[in-house]
Order: structure tokens, then sequence, then C-alpha cells
């Protein structure tokens, strides 16, 4: 650098590592968060480019899906916010002892989620090749799975790396407040899920 | 933590601090290094490395058509080997070239111009450019062995559909957008990161370079556009691999459900083509007409108004296909008004040169070049926009005119003269002006006589991606003329990198040899791994303007182990410090993990179920915090 140096703020007593939209991942989190989101927008564009086309939805002689482990499944991953917050709450004050303590649970929320789903995709009553509407109730009960397993992994992740000597770093607190973030999204991305995969065919027919 | 943490500052500035931060902020050398490496500038000269090779063989490939179209009734290519041959061109062109080439712009300068050490997330970007070049290898892997694409470079279905695409070419196009579509993601997301929270203290948004506004306008339109041609083509694919019915009218499927999400990505992504080049424009106008740029604002307003119109705008790329009338006068005036604010920005450079002192060096000149050829295609497109004219001008010549004169012209030109600006800060070396002018001038107008004749041959009727036309129907001359208009430019840019390459020995640079007011001018050139040795401290528009002797600096960041400075994202004040990524191999194991598990998923389904499994390992061993690392990325859900 040729130009001389003007001295002006002293900037080594900021604190290093913040929460929220302090933290730089928060915004990488955010970013793929709106990718994703805008991900379902087209999807579920998609779904009403299809079925503007169709005299009934679900198309007839087809039975719309099974309601009982979709259902289930929404009221499960609505009850698992309450240890979601937990965790993220316990992070915000720094706790290990409680981020440990509850992130199990989170994860174990996860994984019943996801045998859940399992029961759901044997619920829809059309397979993905059966037609246009088939293809398009797989894709979005997919396109959920996918964030659902992508995060249950992350998390379980997350868990055991809690629970080494690294999670006494105030960065990895951080990390499980964006984590229970992103779980925020799983969660909140079902609830339009649900209502086109298992009621707009009700509604519809 | 050791009791004594060595920070930047009156105390430790000058060599001794230089050579501290470089041992913090240097890769570890040889192959492991120079794969892992994550300094922004190293992977933004890859990028654009890499993509100006995609540009070569794209470029020899639309010769090689142009030398079939010189004459009539020509034997040299058959209608396959141009079916495929124009859509490598156009896919290259649009997938492996224009995108990551100005991503590749946009990762070596955003860092340096906002003041900052590294992006926001480098191994992130590390990635990316693996992805991008995976995803180039396998498209010309696959051409090379045989079954590159022929679909065109849109890939429509029912053509590209399971029922008429036989054999793999309709995938390998889908899974290239795939690969591409996952870096240019990552990018966007990276780059927005880094503007909003890595400005140097002081550069609120009204003091933001334009280069870095059109940078954050364009990855926010990325953001948004990119996720519907990466849906589109897993739709299509799936289709195609395991029988769903997306796109098949005969399942209650629809054709025009591909065009459509396709186009919702394809009209955006014109202007994330064109976007940063008006940044280029507005950097190079500012600093060669020796004056600040007239009118601010309006071009910040411009540009997100660009960004929010181009997406309204799609449908007018589907008039043909028959839409309902209120659909046609909506697309239109939508499409007319997107005109108002790129004219707008124009007037401002205008006044910006026409204020100014202007210096018509090589730079400049391919900003006038663009002014004149931006102009003609914009109007081209006003044309078009009018729908009885679209449907006589759908599929011929006149739009392959228009939109060349819109690419090259808008993107193009600009890409020239920004190489042409910042080489200087990229090599420490000034590039011949002698032979700059000379390409230049082959560019600009070998350019002309190759496009404007096919406007021409277009109002005659000569339709688009056919592979010959009969004699006797005045299209003979329009053609010969565009093939040797094709050939002066491929000359011209043969003399163009031939000057890059020649100027390696060139003229020293220094580290502003333009006299420009932005912060990347302020380092050497090239500039350390570490950027800048002390964080700039910004008060104006125009920094290095301001006094052109001293710099204001902020101090006090660690100099032993990368760290980064955070603002807030507004007025860009001092929040917190935080820890930049080390060096790491894993986004490059990461990167061959996935590209496996998508080469895989052409052939087969059952790659994804399986091939996620080395793709879930090596990102957990990307996010592990390594014993070594006092620095390392936090984990991103």
């Amino acid at each position: 650098m040729t130009l001389v140096p003007a001295f002006t703020e002293d900037v080594s007593k900021l604190e290093s590592d913040g929460f929220g939209h302090r933290s730089l991942t928060w915004w990488g989190v955010i970013g793929f968060m709106v990718i994703e989101a805008t991900g379902f927008a087209l999807l579920f564009g998609a779904y009403f480019f299809l079925m503007s086309h169709e005299q009934s939805w679900a198309p007839l002689p087809l039975r719309p899906p099974d309601l009982l482990a979709g259902t289930v499944f929404t009221i499960v991953i609505l009850i698992s916010e309450i240890p979601n917050t937990m965790v993220k709450k316990a992070a915000m004050r720094l706790d290990l002892g409680e981020v440990r303590r509850l992130l199990p649970w989170v994860v174990g929320f996860g994984a019943v989620l996801l045998v859940i789903r399992a029961f759901e995709f044997n619920s829809l009553n059309v397979f993905w090749y059966d037609n246009a509407y088939g293809s398009i109730l797989w894709a979005l009960l997919l396109m959920h799975t996918t964030h659902l397993g992508t995060d249950w992994a992350d998390t379980f992740v997350l868990w055991r790396l809690m629970v080494t000597r690294h999670g006494e770093q105030k960065r990895r607190f951080v990390d499980t407040d964006e984590n229970a973030l992103y779980w925020r999204f799983v969660w909140l991305s079902w609830l339009p899920v649900y209502v086109l995969i298992y009621w707009l065919p009700r509604l519809f027919q | 933590m050791s009791a004594r943490v060595l920070r930047d500052g009156p105390n430790f500035t000058g060599p001794k601090l230089e050579s501290a931060l470089t041992l913090a902020w240097s890769r570890p050398r040889g192959l492991i290094g120079w794969l892992a490496s994550v300094d922004h500038k190293e992977i933004g000269v890859r990028y654009i490395v890499t993509a100006l090779i995609f540009l070569a063989l794209a470029g020899a490939m639309a010769l090689h058509m142009r030398l079939q179209l010189m004459v009539p009734d020509n034997t040299l290519m058959n209608a396959e080997l141009f079916n495929e041959s124009f859509t490598m061109h156009g896919t290259t062109m649009m997938f492996l070239f224009a995108v990551p080439v100005m991503q590749g712009v946009q990762i070596y300068l955003t860092p340096l111009m906002v003041g900052t050490r590294n992006m926001a997330f480098p191994r992130l970007t590390a990635f990316s450019y693996y992805m991008y070049l995976a995803g180039g290898l396998f498209l010309w892997g696959c051409h090379f062995l045989g079954f590159g694409p022929d679909n065109g470079w849109f890939s429509y279905v029912p053509l590209a559909g399971p029922q008429y695409g036989i054999g793999k070419r309709a995938d390998v196009w889908a899974q290239t957008v795939t690969f591409t579509e996952v870096a240019a993601l990552a990018v966007a997301v990276t780059l927005t990161a880094t503007i909003l929270k890595q400005r140097a203290p002081g550069m609120t948004l009204a003091r933001v370079p334009l280069f870095v506004w059109a940078t954050l306008v364009t990855s926010l339109m990325v953001i948004f556009s990119m996720p519907a041609v990466a849906l589109d083509s897993a739709l299509l694919l799936s289709d195609r691999l395991v029988g769903t019915q997306f796109f098949n009218p005969a399942e209650h499927g629809d054709a025009l459900l591909w065009q459509h999400m396709f186009w919702f990505f394809g009209h955006p992504e014109v202007y994330i083509i064109f976007l940063p080049a008006t940044g280029f424009i507005s950097e190079i106008v500012t600093t060669f007409s020796r004056r600040s740029m007239f009118g601010y604002p309006i071009v910040v307003l411009s540009l997100v108004a660009t960004g929010i119109l181009a997406f309204g705008l799609w449908v007018h790329h589907m008039f043909a296909t028959g839409l309902p009338r209120v659909g046609y006068s909506f697309y239109t005036a939508a499409s007319m008004s997107v005109s108002i604010p790129t004219g707008l920005q124009i007037y401002c450079w205008i006044a910006t040169i026409w204020q100014g002192r202007p210096k018509f060096e090589v730079p400049l000149l391919y900003v006038i070049a663009f002014f004149f050829t931006f102009v003609i295609g914009g109007l081209s497109g006003v044309i078009i926009a009018a729908v009885p004219l679209d449907l006589q001008l759908h599929d011929t010549y006149f739009i392959v005119a228009h939109f060349h004169y819109v690419l090259i012209g808008g993107s193009v030109f600009p890409l020239l003269g920004a190489i042409t600006y910042w080489y200087p800060k990229l090599t420490g070396r000034m590039m011949s002006e002698g032979l700059g002018r000379v390409s230049f001038w082959m560019v600009f107008l070998g350019f002309q006589l190759a496009f404007f004749p096919m406007h021409i041959s277009g109002l005659l009727g000569m339709p688009r991606r056919v592979y010959t036309y009969p004699a006797g129907m005045g299209l003979e001359l329009p053609n010969m003329l565009s093939t040797i208009g094709a050939f002066v430019v491929g000359l011209a840019v043969v003399l163009f990198v031939l000057n890059l390459i020649i100027s390696f020995a060139g003229e020293e640079a220094g580290d502003n040899p333009w006299d420009a007011p932005s912060l990347e001018w302020a380092t050497s050139s090239p500039p350390p791994e570490y950027n800048f040795a002390h964080i700039p401290a910004v008060e104006s528009r125009t920094p290095l303007w301001d006094d052109r002797t001293s710099l204001p600096v902020v101090y006090g960041l660690k100099v032993e182990s990368p760290e980064l400075l955070l603002t807030t994202f507004v007025s860009a004040s001092t929040e917190t410090r935080e820890p930049s990524a080390m060096p790491s191999i894993w986004p490059f194991v990461s990167a061959i993990a996935v590209s496996v598990m998508f080469v895989g998923s052409v052939f087969s389904p059952w790659a994804i179920p399986f091939g996620i499994v080395p793709v879930g390992i090596a990102l957990t061993a990307w996010f592990w915090p390594k014993k070594s690392e006092p620095s390392e990325e936090a984990v991103i859900a």
C-alpha cells in the first residue's frame, strides 16, 4: 500500500461472533432458505398450473390421499418446535449443558418424523408415474423429505459436535442457534405442502 | 487463547505487519494447497480463465457453423451435427461462459472493492468453482464421446422428453444445468453476504461502488431465478428417468409448464449477464471521465428496477405459443417498460462523460461501442416486444441478431473493457494500448458485419436452427457477410488473448495506474493474500480521490490468524470480528462426491440414495472443526 494509513477506529474491542443478523453464517442460512423457499414456491406454481387443466382434483377416479399419516406428521412437527425453541434459547444463553441435553430430543423428533414420512408416501393413493397429478404430489412430498432428511443429518452432526470439546466455543452456539432457525423453515414450509397434498385434492374433487 | 493477541495498528504496521499477515493468509504450497485454496482472488481468476476457455470452444463452434452457412446448400455439416453444434454453443455460452465469467470477476473484485480480506464463505466459493468446472467437463466430455445435447439451449419438451429425446443427450443437458446452477447459487449467496456484512466501515449503502451494487442486484436475481431452471431440469430428468408425467399431455402434464419455468429463469438470466456489465461501465466511465458518477441514485434505482422488472417479462419468449389477449398486452407493456431504467442508466453515463474530462483509452472505447451496439439491440427488442411483429419474426435470424446485439454488445464489449481496465490490478502490468486498439476496432466492426446482416436474413424469412438454406432467396449475401464478420471477430479475440499473454511482460502498473477512485486500487497490484494491511475506512463514494496521500483505516484485527471485520448492513458501522475460513481440501472432495452423484443420476435414479452417503461424509468432514484451525467456518444448516 503506497497510501499512508491514517488510523481512526480501534476495532479490537468488538465482540468476536454474534447471534442473528450479526453473524455472517446467519446471512448464509437466510440465503439458502430463500433459494429453497423459491424452489417450493415454483413447485406450488407448477401444482396449480397442472390443477388448472383438470375437471376435478384429485382427477377421478383417484381417491385423495389418506389423511392420517400426514396429519400425525403435521402435529408432531409442530410439537417439535418446543424442544427446538428451547435449544435455541439455551444456545443464546451459552448454556452448554442444556444444549447437550436438548439436542438429542430434536434429533429424536426428526427420526420419528422420517418414519412417519415413509407412511405418508404409502398413503398418497397414486404413484408418481400414473399421471401429472401423481407426479406433482410425489414431487412435493419428496422435496420436503429432502429438507427433512438433510436437516436431520445436520442436527445429528451438530449434536455429536456439541458433545465434544468444540462445543465449548461460542461459535458453536451460534451454529446451534442457526440450526434451530433452519428447522423453523423446515416445518413452516411443510404447512402449505400439507394443504396442497392432503386438502386441495379433497376440496376440489 | 494466548494472553497477548497480535493485532495491526499504529504500533504494528509496515513490512513487519505485511509479512505476518502473509503468513496467516497464504495457503500451503503444492497441488493439495492449490486445490485447497480459499483465496477469492485465486478462485476468481480460475473462474475467469475457465470461462474464457469455454468461450473459445463455443466460439470455435460458432465459426464452424458460420462456415456451413456461408453458402447455400452447403454440406460441410449435416443436420445432426448442426443441431448439436448450436445446442452446445448456446448452452456453453449461457451456462459455462456468460454467468461464470461475470461471477468470476465479481468474486475477484467484490472483496477488494468493499475493503475486506476475503469472501464471506470462501470454502463455499471454492466448492462452487469445482462444481462449475465439473459441469463444464461433463458437458464437453459427453460431446466428445458423441452424446452431447442437441435440443437447443432451452431443451424444449416434447423434443427433449422421453418420447422424442432418445438416448442420454437431453439428460446430459439437464444435469449440466444442475451443476452450473449449484455453483451460481452458492456464489450468489456468498457475494450477497459479503456485500451486506463485510463492507469497509463508513461504506453506507449510498457509498457502495456501482459495480458492487450491480453485483448485489445480480446475486439476488440469481437467488430468485435459478431455482426455476434447476427445478425444471430436475422434473425433466425425472420424466425421462423414472417416468413422471409433468410434461406429458397424454397423462395430463403440459409441455408449456417446461417453457414457463424455463423462461422464468431464462429472462432474468439475460439481466444476470447484463447488469454486471453495467457495473463495469459505471466504474470505467467514472475513472476515464475523471468525475464521480452523474445521477448515482438514479443508476442504483435503475439497477434495482431492472432486477425487479426482469421477473415480469418471461412470457414474451412464449408469444408464439398462444396466450390470452390480456397476457399479450401485459407482457408487451412489461417488456417495453424495462427499457426505461436501462435508458436512464445510459443517460447518466453519457452525462458523466459529457461533464467530465474523458480519456478515450481502450476501456472507454469498449463503453462507447456498448452504447452504439446495445442501443440497436434494445431497439430491436422493443420491436419484437410487439406481438404481431414477434409472431412474424419468431425463430428467424432477426431474433439471433437481436440477442447477439444485446448479449455481445451489452455484456461482452463491457467485459473486454473491464478485462483491460482491471488487468493491471490482477497482474501488476499494463496491457498494450496499441494492440488493444487494433483488437477493439476489429471486434467492434467485425461484430457489426457478422450480426447486422442477420436482421436482413431474418426479415427475409431465414429460420434459426436449420442447417442450410436454398439458393435464390436473397440469403446468399447476408450470410456471406455474416461469416466474414464472424471470422474478423474470431481474429480480434485471438489478438486480445495475445495481448493478455504478452502483456505479462508489459509496462509495470503500480497500485493505481488509471487514477481510479475505488478501494481495489488502494492496495498493491497484484494484491497480497490479505488484500489490505489495514481495513480502509470510507468517507465518500470516491475514497481514493478524497486525499491522494493517505487513506483512513481502522485497526485492531488479529494478525496471526485470518480475521474479518463485520459491519452493519445499511450504515456499515463496525459491528463484530469473525474468523475467516482456512484453506481446506474438503470443498474439492465434496465437489467430487456431488459430481459422481450427479453424473450417476443421468444413468440410474439409484445414484442418488447411494451417492448421497459420500456427499454427507465429505460435507461433515468439511464443516467439522480441525485441531490446527483457530478459525473454522460455522456449520451452515
